[in-house]
């Protein structure tokens, strides 16, 4: 079997990555790769440290062990648990959506999109003081920054409610628009937290469709968390299933299906029963065959 | 040595009244979040009550007895400073219970400039010494001319604190009232849901806050002897300090936070600057609330991504 | 109190509203009773006594029940009713007032001391060009200030006083040492304020709501109490006096001793109002540039940062903002303005001293941003318009005293009555006076955001 895409050129690789709070063993040695213009799902039930790897990888904690490796197109190597949660998306460029979603409420939707778009702009802005006495440099930059926002308001379908607050959206538009900003910071990977949490059927196919033109006409590698296991199979390239803080499954969607570990973690089998769900699998597998 | 003892005997007798006084904030914060700012000034008015009855008590009706007079005046001063608190809070801060966060803040804010300004043009802005009530002491210890005593005022002061908080302690644990309590600081909703009258379990919190305000109000001043109008601001930091300091939320945090307030300020005193000894205060609520802002027995808040 | 619901809820229900009064009047009489009733006062051998004053008292409760009354059977089923109806969206163009509030408001600024010294002439206008015109400007300056730390970043800062007194001390101090021009010193005094600035935000930056407010208080008050005992420095509490007047820039000067002095210039006669009407320009160009930056710094991007911060602190860093710089800018930003109108108040006065920079100030300040409607540059106009004129106000009202008798003085109730309208304004428009926010962009419209969608800040 040759090795699998993520293995040969990783943009994402987490090695031997743990998280104790306190006594508890969130995450345990876990060790995965996500491949460059991937899509890789993170699955596992409630309470497996799905969450606590994203937290590690966008740096909301800093693992208690482990090794965090973004790799970016150009060759450039970042180490991610040895740096600022700030400097993840502004330098190492990982972007996130959260689960709640956070957007600025209070501000409009272009604004979202605007602020997402800090760094670059303050680079323009000479850090305020260039911006602030005018200087035409800035405002060919805030020109620019306000045409990627209105590319990104297409392609999320929210064009006419550019000018009104965030909060003011409905759920699914919310969802959409916090993908939108965070892709306004030019990731190269880019880390869903349940995107299609609350969605109906009908968005939650239009949420596919953003996914996978994002990753066609951008290139941007994402990573998600999902329950929902539609949007899991239909759209992902690379599976990694998580329980209790430890990998029991990796690979495509096809083998993660087929791992009896992984449906014993959905069905809810109990560790020793594991084997006898494994044996009557084959025997399943082997009737299918004959 | 004997600096030392004298000064921890002092100490002790401040952060009693100071732990009284925190409990209110700690109660208050623990209950609906909110820095009650106006409750130092709570506790200027209650010792304004107190001065009142007790001039009342002893000129009018010519009560003999001090220690008579003293209980009347405390049982009195709790009484309408509950009362005060309750309007208070009825007033001022349940119309904005759920509303932007800072709201309650700036009302309470503007609440503790009412009644100082209150208590200045109703009583005068000057200093109100009332004559020594207790003045007999007990010398424990004599060296090279320097006695360790303490005074009879001290023993009252420490022992009403004990006494006191013994009996609050057994409310909030034991009775059903606190449960309530407890249960409306885990989870307001859910306990309206679950029967419990939120509305009037918080405003029985601000009364026991002001109750026992009003009991430091009444030992400050037989302590003193003296009240002023500006006297909330101060010992009402300090006792919010102290409530930090213990962890706010926490009750027995808030006493030992007085105490251990009560003996920093006296020792800052005895053996540094006078001066500076409300900077060593206001110093020592800003590192606590920098390095360690659970407090020694309060819990560490986690932020949730 | 609300819960008898009668089939006619906007019916004035006249039973419950007289048991109410009674009630309130029991309350009030219980509280007012010993505080306002039992006045002690020291008689000629000082001492203590307590005097009745039941009439007072008697007054007192009456207002409170009648009030009570008033407000249970009249104008809470009024309320009532005016919310149960459909709100009727006004299609209509707001008015020409509204519309050009702006204009007209500056306008009208420049034109205050003209307007005041025609009507009044040069000595009567001097009360009202310095205790309206130049005291509210200031407290304008320091609330735009703030509202750039509060409002904008959502950062409570109960401590601004302090870079106030940084302000006032930096000029009095290099001042009347050096001899060092208002100049030279107001740009030196804002660095010195921004500096101080940073210092203390740096250790508050992880703190959070009500924590960074008491912190900021602390050392809000460290900084004054360092001023009252640092005795060789700042000559305690006794203050710094003879602090030197502004000119302008040497060619013109204020003090009537000098060859270049305005009346000298102009051949006009000697007159304190000159020096009260340039002073009164100069909070008012201070004050200008304190919003002519802040409109600036929002349609950047540290100052979208800053309000990013205020919504939401957690989804900025993910943004890949530096928070941490971004918070300190604001403190910094804020202390220098805070800075500016200390200096600018030292030179006015002529005199510096701690009493100056107690917490009072402080909350002052706070209250006119919040009572403005945070982040609101227009609303923290009015607020500080209201809050210091209103009460200013109060010090021209001595006509009272032939209703009250002789001994009654305005001024003492000053604050009382400022305390009492932070209360009301809160309960009755907990947003502020402007409960919107202006966009800081936008692609066809700019429509005012909601302000029960926009957060206030976790710091």
């Amino acid at each position: 079997m040759p090795a699998p895409s993520w293995e040969k050129d990783p943009v994402l690789s987490v090695e031997h990555v743990t998280m104790r709070f306190g006594g508890l063993v969130a995450v345990n040695d876990l060790s995965f790769a996500a491949g460059r213009g991937d899509i890789t799902a993170l699955i596992g039930p409630n309470g497996a440290g799905k969450t606590t790897v994203f937290n590690c990888i966008t740096g909301f904690y800093k693992p208690t062990q482990g090794m965090l490796r973004l790799q970016h197109g150009d060759g450039s190597t970042h180490l991610l648990e040895r740096m600022a949660d700030f400097k993840i998306s502004a330098t190492a460029k990982v972007a996130r959506t959260f689960q709640n979603i956070r957007l600025f409420s209070g501000m409009t939707v272009l604004e979202n999109l605007l602020v997402a778009q800090h760094n670059p702009l303050m680079i323009a802005s000479g850090m305020t003081v260039l911006g602030l006495i005018g200087f035409p440099a800035y405002k060919k930059a805030e020109k620019r920054s306000i045409e990627k926002a209105k590319y990104w308001l297409d392609k999320i379908n929210l064009t006419d409610r550019a000018d009104d607050p965030a909060g003011d959206l409905p759920y699914g538009a919310q969802r959409r628009l916090e993908i939108a900003r965070a892709m306004c910071t030019s990731p190269e990977l880019l880390c869903l937290d349940e995107p299609a949490a609350g969605l109906n059927p009908r968005e939650s196919g239009e949420l596919n469709q953003l996914l996978l033109d994002i990753r066609k006409t951008e290139g941007t590698s994402l990573l998600l968390i999902e329950h929902d296991m539609s949007v899991v199979m239909e759209i992902s390239d690379h599976v990694v299933v998580l329980e209790y803080g430890i990998k029991i499954s990796d690979g495509t969607p096809a083998e993660v299906k087929a791992d009896p570990r992984v449906i014993a973690a959905y069905l809810g089998v109990d560790d020793d029963e594991v084997a006898e769900v494994e044996e009557a699998l084959d025997v399943v597998v082997e009737e299918a065959r004959q | 040595m004997e600096l030392f003892l004298q000064q921890f005997i002092n100490g002790v007798t401040l952060g009693s009244i100071y732990g009284l006084i925190a409990i209110g904030y700690t109660m208050v914060f623990g209950i609906i979040g909110m820095v009650n700012f106006s409750h130092g000034d709570v506790f200027m008015v209650s010792s304004f009550i107190a001065l009142i009855f007790f001039l009342v008590l002893t000129t009018w009706l010519g009560v003999a007895s001090v220690a008579l007079a003293l209980l009347i005046v405390m049982v009195i001063s709790m009484v309408l400073t509950g009362l005060m608190s309750w309007t208070i809070e009825r007033v001022a801060y349940r119309p904005l219970r759920g509303s932007f966060r800072l709201a309650p803040l700036i009302s309470a804010i503007g609440m503790s400039i009412v009644l100082s300004n209150f208590i200045q043009v109703a009583q005068g802005p000057r200093n109100k010494p009332v004559p020594p009530m207790v003045t007999e002491s007990i010398a424990l210890w004599e060296r090279n001319g320097f006695t360790v005593s303490v005074s009879y005022k001290q023993l009252i002061i420490i022992a009403v604190t004990a006494v006191l908080l013994a009996c609050f302690w057994f409310l909030v644990q034991k009775t059903s009232l606190g449960r309530a309590q407890r249960a409306c600081e885990q989870d307001r909703k859910m306990a309206a849901l679950l029967g419990i009258n939120v509305d009037r379990t918080i405003s029985l919190t601000f009364v026991m806050g002001a109750a026992l305000a009003a009991v430091a109000g009444t030992l400050f001043l037989m302590y003193y002897g003296v009240v002023n109008f500006s006297d909330g601001f101060v010992p009402g930091v300090k006792a919010f300090t102290a409530a930090v300091l213990g962890g706010i939320g926490s009750l027995p945090g808030a006493v030992l936070g007085g105490l251990l307030i009560g003996l920093i300020e006296t020792f800052w005193s005895g053996y540094f600057s006078i001066d500076y000894k409300d900077v060593a205060a206001f110093s020592i609520l800003a590192i606590v609330l920098i390095f360690m802002p659970q407090g020694i027995l309060g819990r560490p808040e986690v932020e949730k991504v | 109190m609300s819960t008898s619901a009668p089939a006619r809820p906007f019916e004035p229900d006249f039973a419950a509203a007289a048991k109410d009064a009674v009630l309130s009047g029991v309350i009030a009489l219980g509280i007012f009773g010993p505080l306002v009733g039992l006045r002690t006062t020291q008689n000629m051998s000082n001492q203590l006594i307590v005097e009745s004053h039941w009439g007072l008292v008697a007054i007192i409760v009456g207002i409170v029940a009648v009030g009570r009354f008033v407000l249970r059977a009249f104008v809470f089923p009024r309320m009532a009713m005016w919310k149960a109806q459909p709100k009727v969206e006004s299609t209509a163009e707001p008015s020409f007032l509204r519309r050009n509030i702006k204009t007209i408001g500056l306008v009208f600024l420049l034109f205050y001391p003209v307007i005041i010294v025609s009507m009044l002439g040069y000595q009567q206008s001097i009360k009202w060009v310095d205790n309206f015109g130049i005291q509210i400007l200031i407290y304008v300056m320091l609330g735009w200030g703030l509202n750039i730390v509060v409002g904008l970043a959502g950062l409570l800062d109960l401590g601004y006083v302090a870079f106030y007194a940084v302000g006032a001390y930096s000029y009095a101090l290099l001042a009347t040492h050096f001899g060092l021009s208002f100049w030279i010193l107001l740009p030196l005094a804002g660095i010195l304020a921004a500096m101080w600035g940073i210092i203390l935000g740096f250790p508050v930056l992880r703190l959070r709501g009500d924590y960074l407010a008491i912190v900021t208080l602390a050392f809000g008050e460290i900084i004054r109490l360092v001023l009252i005992n640092w005795r060789e420095l700042t000559n305690g509490s006794a203050g710094i006096s003879s602090i030197p007047k502004v000119d302008l820039f040497g060619w013109i000067t204020f003090n009537v001793a000098d060859p270049n002095y305005v009346g000298k210039v102009f051949g006009l006669a000697n007159s304190s109002a000159y020096y009260k009407i340039f002073l009164y320009y100069l909070i008012l160009a201070l004050a200008l540039l304190t919003a002519f930056v802040t409109i600036r710094l929002r349609r950047m991007p540290i100052g979208r940062a800053w309000e990013a911060l205020r919504e939401d602190e957690v989804a900025c860093r993910s943004l890949g903002i530096n928070t941490t710089n971004t918070k300190l800018t604001a403190f910094a930003i804020g202390a220098m303005f805070g800075g500016f109108a200390g200096s600018f108040f030292a030179a006015r006065q002529g005199f510096v001293s701690p009493e100056s920079f107690v917490f009072l100030e402080s909350a002052v300040i706070v209250a006119i941003v919040v009572l403005g409607g945070m982040g609101s540059m227009i609303g923290v106009a009015i607020a500080a318009v209201a809050m210091i004129g209103g009460t200013e106000i109060l010090r021209e009202l001595s006509f009272l005293k032939v209703v009250f008798g002789s001994d009654f003085n305005p001024d003492l109730f000053r604050m009382l009555i400022f305390g009492l309208a932070m209360v009301t304004i809160m309960v009755w428009k907990p947003r502020g006076f402007v409960g919107q926010r202006e966009p800081t962009a936008f692609l066809t419209e700019r429509k005012a955001v909601s302000g029960s969608l926009v957060q206030e800040g976790h710091g």
